[in-house]
């Protein structure tokens, strides 16, 4: 379908404009100098008052760092990375953690413009949360601001506080687990956060209980030319129950950003937690200028028999994604979900999917992924699912669609089916197609213009993965999807 | 695990750097830099690894221990020896043994009008219009068992179908190894098939069994407008045997192509077919089925290249894996951003009997058009219970109702073969594999 006049300048108006968290928060911060050596990894221990061991531990992970190659094997292309043009910690000036009051008022202006509500009556008043509460762990570049909710939780047993504090208060938690799932050579970008991460969140949750509410992190890059590496730890110990929640935003600026995130989930026997991403990054203008480059490892440990561990993602944002949400099922009977919508518009490049282990009897995993690329976007679904000899009984189902939307994007499809085990049982199947004329047609017949008719085709293609999402997260993630296909049609 | 290797030469790059040292001469200066410029590229990359994404799952530098000494001609009386294992169904063969081809042993007499069948050393020697084609289709990335075809392979068929020529007796291309001692042969073949033509080419591989002997095959085939070309492939080398083979196919407009290869021999095996697609609506079909067993390796590699609009593209790819047996399948549709209203579907199933069998699936798709209708689909298991179940529960014996199976799961894609003869052939050989299962 050509694009007419009237769509290309909407797709020239909106393409820029669209991105709201586009802003700045003006605040006096303090910062590790400008690189990265030995010395920033010591500077930012010790602003973290870190015991020896986890320094230890950093500045191997850094010597092992700078032995490493910068992996090149992702369908994504970006210019070199001067990892020493930037800043590693960057803090805002005010002592933050302390109680809500003292938090500089601009933070929490910021964090209500992007309608995540720090103090806790507000959110009980359900400001932002439809009603649901949701206990917050902002994350402002390097440290966190703020944990909402914390007494209630420590009611429960559950543990949620931000990692560095959980160092000082929960070694023995953290030196178990640490570094546990995603090992600190994992890979170059997992090795580069194991050296200089500078904040992220801890939960642990205690042997049969049920996590009250919804835990949350909210990660915001605000400085120029800072990189953001947090750590996020989750237990959810025998038969617990925990529901996580993933949103990043970022400021529209004209430089690339790095952000080499590592997430690690342990659920030992009869454990259940799901995480749930919304990952809305800046991701640069029409012309790809700007935008963030987001190096993820995310990976989860079925530990225990019959646990679960659950990947949501919907993905609209950052310049580069490089991402892999796995599942180890090493318990017997143990399952791993991934459900994933990755949205590319612009210059947008995403090479993103998971990896299902399957190393315990009887374990299954499922993978749902739906790509859609429009503009001049490339979007790659890349996912290993591999059954090892003992994994007698293995299951999986895989179904990675793509949807592209005009004739300039990309999308692709690479999948790594292993099976070492007779009786596993692996299906895998995947389309790429556009959105049909007849169904166009039908949803325009009935009055609604080409824009809100994909958008509605769409809806119905990532359903599936909407379903997976809790109820605060599917709507904002809905309103995401429109916004990010805007101008899109042609 | 990202650190810079450099990987030292083991001692079968050594022994090929060695055979590369002197090229033949002959077919002149194109042909010539064609040899030099593969034997450069194999110097600079050596035999692909596990960190090569073509050959993850086939490392050649683990698999490939040792460079055999090139294969000698084999004398005529022995070659013939070998004839009980040829396919007889009223085809005209030709035999290549240990990679040069016996005239007394091939039936190049009384060639239907616009057939033309020519030894390659011959058309080398000689020179020969068709020539120019030769070396003409690069998959555009290096490929170390195509180079060394490229540098070392001295003869094989040139076959040459005229323009609208029916060509209704199929060519089948015998490439036989012969011997006691194991060495290395090296084959290339060129189908050129004329605007509006019909042809039908087999090519079979075999040796003596517990040989660990080498082949490396390529064929190259050229298909005008409008053609109609069959493949049918029947590779059953000995178990101890290292096979690679390529297919390259320049597909024109409106043709129809059909390829099927048929895998049950080989300790280790690698069959890379390119296919590119140059000339709108037209219509491909590769296939494939693969019986594995004891500790066989058997790699099937696609790479489908649709570079113009409307065609239309099907694969269908089984694997049976016995004992410890490793199947691989990788399978690459590309649909460039001209190709609008491309419809490509790739399937590749598997059936693991043994514990101990490994099968690899990784069917990718790489598209830039948006006006397509792409798929591909792997599946990976064991024998169905239920349908086992389903003819034990009416008498029939676990072992028949297994080989019942795995017969109608093989057959499904034999079926595309369109050729009688061929087809009821290859059925034989499934059967009899099954049978020998006991």
């Amino acid at each position: 379908m050509p694009a007419v006049q009237e769509t290309v300048d909407q797709v020239r108006s909106i393409d820029v404009d669209q991105y709201k968290y586009g802003f700045f928060t003006d605040i006096e911060s303090e910062k590790a100098p400008k690189g990265l050596s030995e010395d920033t990894v010591r500077f930012i221990s010790a602003k973290k008052d870190e015991p020896e061991w986890m320094l230890e531990w950093r500045l191997e992970a850094f010597r092992r760092w700078q032995t490493m190659r910068e992996p090149d094997w992702a369908r994504v292309s970006y210019p070199p990375i001067n990892y020493q043009d930037l800043y590693y910690y960057s803090a805002p000036k005010r002592p933050s953690q302390l109680s809500i009051d003292d938090i500089d008022p601009e933070i929490l202006a910021t964090y209500e413009k992007l309608g995540i509500p720090l103090r806790e009556r507000d959110a009980l008043l359900g400001i932002a949360s439809g009603g649901t509460k949701v206990a917050v762990d902002a994350v402002f570049d390097s440290v966190s601001v703020a944990t909402t909710f914390k007494e209630e939780l420590s009611k429960a047993g559950v543990i949620f506080m931000p990692i560095s504090e959980a160092i000082r208060e929960h070694p023995e938690l953290v030196k178990k687990y640490l570094g546990s799932v995603v090992p600190v050579t994992d890979n170059y970008f997992a090795t580069l956060n194991s050296a200089v991460f500078s904040d992220g969140s801890f939960v642990y949750v205690p042997k049969g209980v049920r996590c009250p509410m919804e835990l949350s992190t909210y990660f915001r890059i605000n400085e120029r030319n800072t990189g953001q590496f947090e750590r996020t730890l989750i237990i959810a110990d025998e038969g617990a129950y925990v529901s996580y929640l993933e949103g990043c935003t970022a400021p529209q600026r004209d430089e690339n950003q790095l952000h080499a995130a590592v997430v690690e989930l342990v659920a030992l026997a009869d454990a259940e937690i799901k995480y749930s991403t919304v990952q809305n990054w800046y991701p640069g203008d029409k012309d790809g200028k700007g935008g963030i480059f987001n190096f993820v490892t995310k990976r989860g440990d079925c530990r225990g028999d019959r646990s679960k561990i659950s990947w949501t993602q919907v993905e609209t944002g950052s310049a580069i994604t490089w991402k892999y949400p796995s599942c180890i099922l090493r318990g017997d009977n143990s399952q791993g979900e991934f459900y994933s919508i990755a949205i590319s518009n612009g210059r947008q490049q995403v090479d993103s999917g998971t990896k299902m282990i399957h190393l315990g009897k009887n374990t299954s995993s499922r993978i749902i992924s739906k790509g859609i690329a429009a503009g001049r976007s490339d979007n790659t679904y890349r996912g290993l699912v591999s059954a090892h000899r003992k994994a007698t009984g293995a299951r999986n189902f895989t179904n990675c669609d793509s949807l592209l939307i005009g004739d300039k994007c990309g999308a692709h499809t690479v999948p790594y089916i292993e099976s070492k085990n007779s009786s596993a049982q692996f299906e895998h199947e995947a389309t790429t197609s556009k959105i049909s004329d007849d169904q166009l047609f039908y949803c325009r017949q009935r009055g609604l213009d080409p824009e809100e008719a994909t958008a509605l085709i769409v809806n119905g293609f990532v359903k599936d993965v909407l379903q997976q999402l809790p109820m605060e997260f599917a709507v904002e993630a809905q309103k995401l999807i429109s916004v990010s296909l805007e101008g899109s049609v042609g | 695990m990202n650190a810079e290797i450099r990987p030292i030469r083991t001692p079968a790059e050594q022994g090929l750097s060695g055979e590369l040292k002197a090229l033949s001469r002959a077919g002149g200066p194109r042909i010539a830099a064609l040899r030099e410029a593969a034997a450069q590229a194999f110097h600079d990359n050596g035999l692909p690894h596990r960190r090569v994404e073509e050959w993850k799952y086939t490392d050649l530098r683990t698999l490939m221990r040792e460079a055999l000494p090139l294969a000698t001609p084999a004398p005529v009386a022995q070659v013939e020896a070998h004839q009980s294992l040829l396919l007889d169904t009223g085809l005209r063969r030709i035999v290549v043994a240990n990679g040069v081809v016996v005239p007394e042993l091939s039936d190049l007499a009384d060639l239907e009008p616009g057939l033309s069948i020519l030894p390659l050393a011959q058309a080398l020697a000689g020179g020969s219009e068709a020539l120019a084609r030769l070396g003409a289709l690069q998959p555009g990335r290096y490929d170390a068992a195509l180079a060394l075809n490229t540098a070392l392979a001295t003869d094989g068929v040139v076959i040459e179908i005229a323009e609208g020529a029916q060509i209704a007796r199929p060519v089948h291309v015998a490439h036989v190894v012969s011997g006691q001692r194991p060495a290395a042969s090296f084959a290339r073949s060129l189908v050129v098939v004329g605007a509006g033509a019909h042809f039908t080419y087999a090519e079979s591989f075999e040796g003596p069994a517990g040989l660990a002997y080498q082949v490396n095959s390529a064929t190259e085939f050229v298909v005008g407008d409008e053609a109609h070309l069959d493949v049918v492939r029947l590779q059953e080398d000995s178990a101890s045997a290292l096979h690679l083979s390529t297919l390259l196919f320049e597909i024109g407009r409106a043709a129809k192509v059909h390829a099927f290869s048929f895998g049950i021999g080989a300790g280790v095996a690698r069959t890379t077919l390119y296919a590119s697609l140059e000339g709108e609506d037209s219509q491909v079909g590769f296939n494939g089925a693969f019986l594995l067993k004891g500790r066989q390796h058997a790699d099937a590699t696609l790479f489908l290249d649709h570079q113009v609009p409307g065609c239309e593209s099907r694969e269908l790819f089984k694997t049976v894996l016995d004992d410890s047996a490793r199947g691989v399948f990788q399978g690459k549709i590309v649909v460039r951003q001209a190709a609008q209203k491309t419809d490509g579907r790739m399937m590749s199933r598997a059936l693991v009997l043994g514990d101990d069998a490994e099968m690899d699936n990784k069917p990718e798709l790489e598209i830039f058009a948006d006006d397509v209708q792409c798929g591909h689909g792997a599946t990976c298991g064991a024998i169905d219970d239920d349908l086992l179940f389903y003819l034990r529960a009416r008498g029939i014996p676990l072992k028949d109702a297994q080989s019942l199976l795995v017969q109608a799961f093989v057959g499904e894609a034999i079926e595309t073969v369109e050729h009688e003869g061929l087809r009821e052939a290859l059925v034989e050989r499934a059967e009899a594999w099954l049978a020998a299962r006991g």
